[in-house]
């Protein structure tokens, strides 16, 4: 890119070829980095003292279902605390084989997020501590941010019934039988 | 202050506090490994509240959404939606008027008073300061007041658009906040003599739920508790949005990095925050709140019920939605708790093709752990406290 900031270019110098493509979308500097070798790319950017990305301020993702290869990708937002500059890391990944490297050993605040993306998105972060579910349930099936998530799929935590007795669908019931039966072992 | 455990035979007892807790004002579990009175670990188990905040952003059209931002952080709901506006406008690549912008400028800062002033009352109350719990709850009630006479609601406000704003301010509104303003001062002033140099207050505070400057950057906080530990990041200093580079603030910040210092960094916060409406309110030019750009303006009623365009026009913005250019930014405001970001992808229709949140207090609990080890189970409710969680912006 000729007509990159000078920060994005300064960027693109130190990592090389580990960057796919660079950009510049509303004034937001955003590169693309290769899935290979994507912790030592991050601990670059953090500990190289010209780049100094020191602080991870987000990570999320987006599922491009049947928009473009690869399907879903996972989204970093760095500031440089000391140059006071933002930078957006966009790392694609194939629905066959979901997973990233996890930032866990650079920043312990990505422990949260990446079990957020997780739950939610169902990639995995390879070398992550404690990588469960945060915000639904431990029985919950399925990532519900996955596009291909129907939005009034139900999974309640609780079976459902009527005031009369008889349960809202079938696989409440279930539910409730696999419940007392786990009871029943119990006591 | 850190236990001391005497040479003793013990087990390490297991407890669950929450989800529903007096103390967890907010549904939230921690799963305690306890030595005694001593904290070894804790779990914090969270999405009680999760309905869904993203997926539901997804189904609605651009103008749709603003509600739900409302329902992150409740305390400052006007806060989301500017944080919400500026990330589309930045997409579309619109600027809106300066009286738009001083007006957001009020807006936020009238919201982070209200927040601070939730937290550092409920905090108080909880500790036994029931007075200081009613005297921020009686100037939160003021600011209420001037919200619901600004937007028509008191908490769930819905009041800044895409592209501008509902309307303009009521005619008594400067008049309304300064003398609000000299009344919170007086309040806060009593707040501060009975609890700053408090010796409960202090010993239940300070040294409490330390962080150091290195493990807060790790744990990537903001706000508040990363401004206690020493450290001057605000949004509103380090990327200036809207006019706050026209206004004369500071940013209070700690040494310590324990609770009492969160709690003095918020005191101050709300002097500053008042500092910024009342210089915003003098500098407040005149103009239009909205954008020139019928793309994404609904027209007036008299167009839209005295012309065939006017009626299309307003048909297509509201069953379509406005509609984005193609791309994806983030875009961050400094809210109550911290960083609050918007990533914001378009497929260029009018339905957000994936909109995330940085929620600052979901980070904030990924840290609380770390805060909380070695100290004793009582001072769970002063960390808590402090970290300002709300559900609907943690759990989302």
């Amino acid at each position: 890119m000729a007509d990159a900031s000078p920060q994005l270019q300064h960027v693109q110098d130190k990592l090389g070829a580990k960057i796919l493509s660079a950009s510049e979308p509303q004034g937001d500097d955003v590169i693309m980095l290769d899935r290979a070798g994507l912790r030592d790319s991050f601990r670059q950017l953090k500990e190289d003292p010209d780049l100094s990305f020191n602080f991870l301020s987000d990570i999320t993702a987006v599922d491009y279902w049947q928009r473009q290869e690869p399907r879903f990708e996972v989204v970093y937002q760095l500031v440089s605390l000391t140059n006071r500059r933002r930078l957006r890391v966009r790392v694609g990944v194939p629905e066959s084989d979901p997973v990233v490297d996890s930032l866990t050993p650079l920043w312990s605040g990505a422990n949260f997020l990446e079990r957020e993306v997780w739950d939610l998105y169902g990639i995995r972060f390879s070398d992550h501590p404690d990588l469960r579910r945060i915000l639904l349930y431990d029985e919950f099936t399925g990532h519900p941010l996955r596009k291909d998530y129907p939005v009034n799929l139900c999974q309640p935590r609780v079976p459902e019934r009527h005031v009369d007795g008889t349960f809202v669908d079938e696989r409440s019931k279930n539910k409730l039988q696999r419940l007392q039966k786990t009871l029943a072992k119990k006591h | 202050m850190k236990a001391e455990s005497p040479e003793l035979p013990h087990e390490i007892m297991e407890l669950q506090m929450g989800p529903s807790h007096p103390a967890t004002h907010g549904t939230i579990k921690f799963n305690l490994k306890l030595e005694g009175e001593k904290v070894l670990d804790c779990d914090v188990e969270m999405g009680f509240l999760h309905r869904g905040f993203d997926k539901s952003c997804e189904q609605a059209t651009w103008t749709q959404v603003i509600p739900y931002t409302d329902r992150l952080n409740y305390a400052s709901s006007l806060i989301n939606n500017v944080g919400y506006a500026l990330a589309v406008e930045k997409l579309i690549g619109a600027e809106t008027p300066p009286r738009c912008q001083y007006i957001r400028v009020i807006v936020s800062e009238l919201a982070r008073i209200f927040d601070h002033l939730t937290c550092c009352g409920m905090a108080a109350s909880e500790l036994g300061a029931i007075t200081v719990g009613f005297y921020m709850i009686e100037a939160r009630e003021m600011i209420t007041r001037i919200i619901e006479n600004l937007t028509g609601a008191r908490l769930t406000v819905t009041y800044v658009r895409i592209g501008g704003l509902k309307h303009d301010l009521p005619e008594d509104f400067a008049a309304r906040v300064a003398a609000t303003f000299t009344t919170i001062r007086r309040l806060l002033g009593d707040c501060d003599s009975l609890l700053s140099r408090n010796r409960i207050f202090l010993d239940r505070m300070s040294n409490v739920g330390v962080i150091s400057k290195e493990s807060a950057l790790d744990h990537s906080l903001t706000g508040p508790i990363l401004r206690a530990t020493g450290v001057d990041y605000d949004i509103r200093k380090a990327f200036p949005y809207l006019v706050y580079d026209k206004m004369d603030f500071e940013v209070p910040v700690g040494s310590h990095g324990d609770n009492y210092d969160r709690f003095l960094c918020r005191l101050r916060e709300i002097h500053e925050s008042m500092r910024i409406v009342e210089q915003a309110l003098k500098q407040l030019p005149v103009g239009p709140v909205w954008i020139d750009d019928p793309r994404f303006v609904l027209p007036e009623k008299e167009k839209v019920y005295g012309s065939i365009e006017g009626l299309m026009h307003h048909f297509k913005i509201i069953m379509e939605g406005i509609q984005v250019p193609a791309g994806e930014t983030y875009s961050a405001v400094e809210g109550g708790n911290g960083e609050l970001g918007f990533y914001v992808v378009s497929d260029g229709g009018g339905k957000p093709y994936r909109l995330r949140v940085r929620p600052p207090c979901f980070i904030a609990m990924g840290a609380f752990a770390e805060m909380i080890k070695g100290y004793m189970v009582a001072d769970i409710v002063p960390t808590f406290g402090m970290i300002n969680m709300i559900g609907g912006e943690c759990d989302r």
